[in-house]
């Protein structure tokens, strides 16, 4: 079986968010950059996980430039055969499926897993894109995934519950928390990622449908009015008629 | 302008439906709701009351098949004439609305917190620690709004409910089973939330938050750790690496209040926090704090509730 992996970089979790030249662009200074933490914990290691169970070979994809591949290594110190990265800047999700299909239709995957979303975007959207334009079943934000011959078995969250749900491969999953543990690189993994194969393709024509124009910041938060402990009617009331929330 | 609402009505007409067919007649225009789903007549023709003008419902589709559901709305947007798609930021959303903008080439908009300024809609992003304005290029536009960012507004009449044949096709994920899940409120919808952390000690401890959370009517989270070792199922985990809510209320008790948990709660009208350590970072997004212990505190404050709910 060949599994697809789409990751995407994201700031580290800690990482202070600000913006520069006119709120337009987020301001990368002092960002330590990570593998977005769905793609990882959960759609690479299940990939690894299927791939041990039963053969076949796991492939990295990042839509981006050439200052990405320190994140691309990252993911390959964790396993994966190898990475393709497609050379152009991610504008939007749209651009960035629509870049990934046109390479996984050539290349012909049983499986495509993305992470549920980025933790900078938050779209939840790449994976539909990619299912929609290569016209396969997309089970979005599944919490396990199993495979035997040609058909997955996976849960996902829907409305109202828990799906357990079948489906012909190929297709396209995105994946939440629930299909695995998160794997900590090894001393053999980050050696062994160096030398593993990183091919970079040309970009595909495709426009954009979205820009982000600006960004802006929260309003700071008024100081924190404390409350004595043994008067919580002290505290129901505030809810009730300064915060009116009850 | 023609607007067209996706509603998933499979289990009865959420608040976030009401919220999206508000959104929907903000934007000024004829608005149609299109859903799937088993609710009847009467509970879809009372939407008119948020300004929808008529509902179309397609009843083939039972499943939440995202292709089938593609479909329909594809062709209802070519019916109506409908430029601009609305859905609820939901898990149907999530499934549905980027398939629909590769089919109907329209640039999607997910996570919209607030009506279009000008020609761009701010939607949420990194987590909730900021807010980006986004312009769509593309002739045709989708909007998945968040739960909770608007209240719906009544003012209109019920309206006409119309049996619509969306040419739905066949599913291609086959259905097995379908578990509810525990609690009754689901979580990104709540407007009241109640929430503890590794503060709590153990998953025995549970008790006094799910009290306090059934006096107000209100749905239960928890921090990374206390899913991670088991206290607590995973989809009650917030944050940045969990779900990411933004309730009128959000009461937390023993958490510290670590980067990544605030990312997936400061979006929360109003915060309460209950911590031993009056130094715990979470009291710096607060707008009400506590400084105790939780195993006195929680009891406490669901008798002050009782005696409130009791006298009002
Ligand atoms: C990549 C990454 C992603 C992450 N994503 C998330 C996420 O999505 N969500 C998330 O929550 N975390 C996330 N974390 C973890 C986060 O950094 C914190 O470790 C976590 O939120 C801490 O959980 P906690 O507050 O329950 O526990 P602790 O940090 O242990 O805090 C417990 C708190 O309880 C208080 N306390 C103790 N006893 C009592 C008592 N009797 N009464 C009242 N208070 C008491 C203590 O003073 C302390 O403040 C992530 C971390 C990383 C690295």
């Amino acid at each position: 079986m060949k599994i697809l992996v789409c990751i995407s970089k994201s700031p580290d979790t800690t990482s202070k968010i600000a913006f520069t030249d006119g709120n337009s662009k987020f301001d990368e200074n002092g960002v330590q950059y990570i593998v977005n933490p769905y793609d990882e914990w959960y759609a690479l290691v299940r990939a690894l996980e299927l791939k041990e169970a039963g053969g076949g070979s796991v492939t990295i994809c990042t839509v981006g430039s050439a200052t990405d591949d320190a994140v691309i290594r990252k993911a390959l110190a964790i396993g994966a055969d190898d990475a393709v990265r497609i050379d152009c800047e991610p504008t939007d999700a749209f651009y960035t499926a629509m870049q990934i299909a046109e390479y996984a239709k050539a290349n012909d995957y049983t499986l495509v897993l993305t992470g549920k979303e980025t933790i900078n975007y938050n779209g939840s959207q790449v994976g539909g894109m990619i299912a929609e334009a290569m016209d396969l079943p997309f089970i979005s934000l599944a919490t396990k995934l199993d495979v035997a011959g040609s058909t997955a078995t996976a849960e996902a969250e829907v409305a109202g519950g828990i799906q357990i749900c079948e489906v012909e491969l190929p297709a396209v999953i995105s994946c939440a928390k629930g299909m695995a543990e998160q794997r900590i690189p090894n001393m053999r993994g980050i050696m062994a990622a160096r030398t593993k194969p990183l091919n970079v393709v040309a970009a595909a024509d495709i426009q954009a449908l979205t820009t982000f124009e600006s960004y802006e910041l929260p309003d700071a938060k008024s100081a924190c009015k404390m409350i004595d402990p043994e008067n919580m009617d002290e505290l129901v009331s505030l809810l009730h008629t300064e915060a009116k929330v009850i | 302008m023609s607007v067209l609402v996706y509603i998933n009505s499979n289990s009865g007409i959420a608040k976030s439906a009401m919220e999206a067919v508000t959104y929907g007649k903000k934007l000024g225009g004829e608005v149609t709701v299109v859903t799937t789903g088993s609710a009847d007549d009467t509970a879809l023709s009372a939407l008119g009351e948020y300004g929808a003008s008529k509902i179309m419902v397609d009843r083939s589709v039972t499943s939440e098949d995202p292709q089938q559901i593609t479909s329909i709305i594809a062709s209802a947007a070519e019916t109506t004439g409908a430029t601009t798609v609305v859905f609820s930021h939901d898990l149907t959303a999530k499934a549905v609305a980027p398939r629909l903008s590769v089919r109907m080439k329209a640039g999607l908009v997910s996570g919209a917190i607030d009506i279009p300024q000008g020609d761009t809609i701010k939607v949420n992003v990194f987590s909730g620690k900021a807010m980006g304005l986004v312009k769509v290029a593309s002739e045709k536009r989708i909007i998945s709004l968040l739960p909770n960012s608007l209240q719906p507004e009544t003012g209109g009449d019920k309206c006409s409910v119309e049996e619509f044949n969306g040419n739905a096709g066949d599913a291609r994920i086959k259905v097995l089973d379908t578990k509810k899940p525990e609690g009754d409120i689901p979580l990104p919808e709540a407007e009241l939330v109640v929430s503890a952390g590794r503060g709590l000690k153990g998953p025995e401890n549970w008790g006094m938050v799910e009290a306090l959370a059934v006096e107000l009517g209100a749905a239960t989270a928890c921090s990374r750790p206390v899913a991670d070792i088991g206290w607590r199922p995973h989809h009650e985990h917030v944050g940045q690496t969990g779900v990411a809510i933004r309730p009128n209320l959000y009461i937390a008790a023993g958490i510290s209040g670590a980067i990544q948990h605030l990312a997936g709660v400061n979006g929360s009208k109003v915060i309460v926090v209950i911590n031993t350590d009056e130094e715990a970072p979470f009291f710096k997004a607060a707008d009400y704090g506590i400084v105790g212990d939780a195993f006195e505190v929680i009891p406490r404050l669901t008798e002050a509730l009782k005696k409130f709910k009791a006298s009002n």
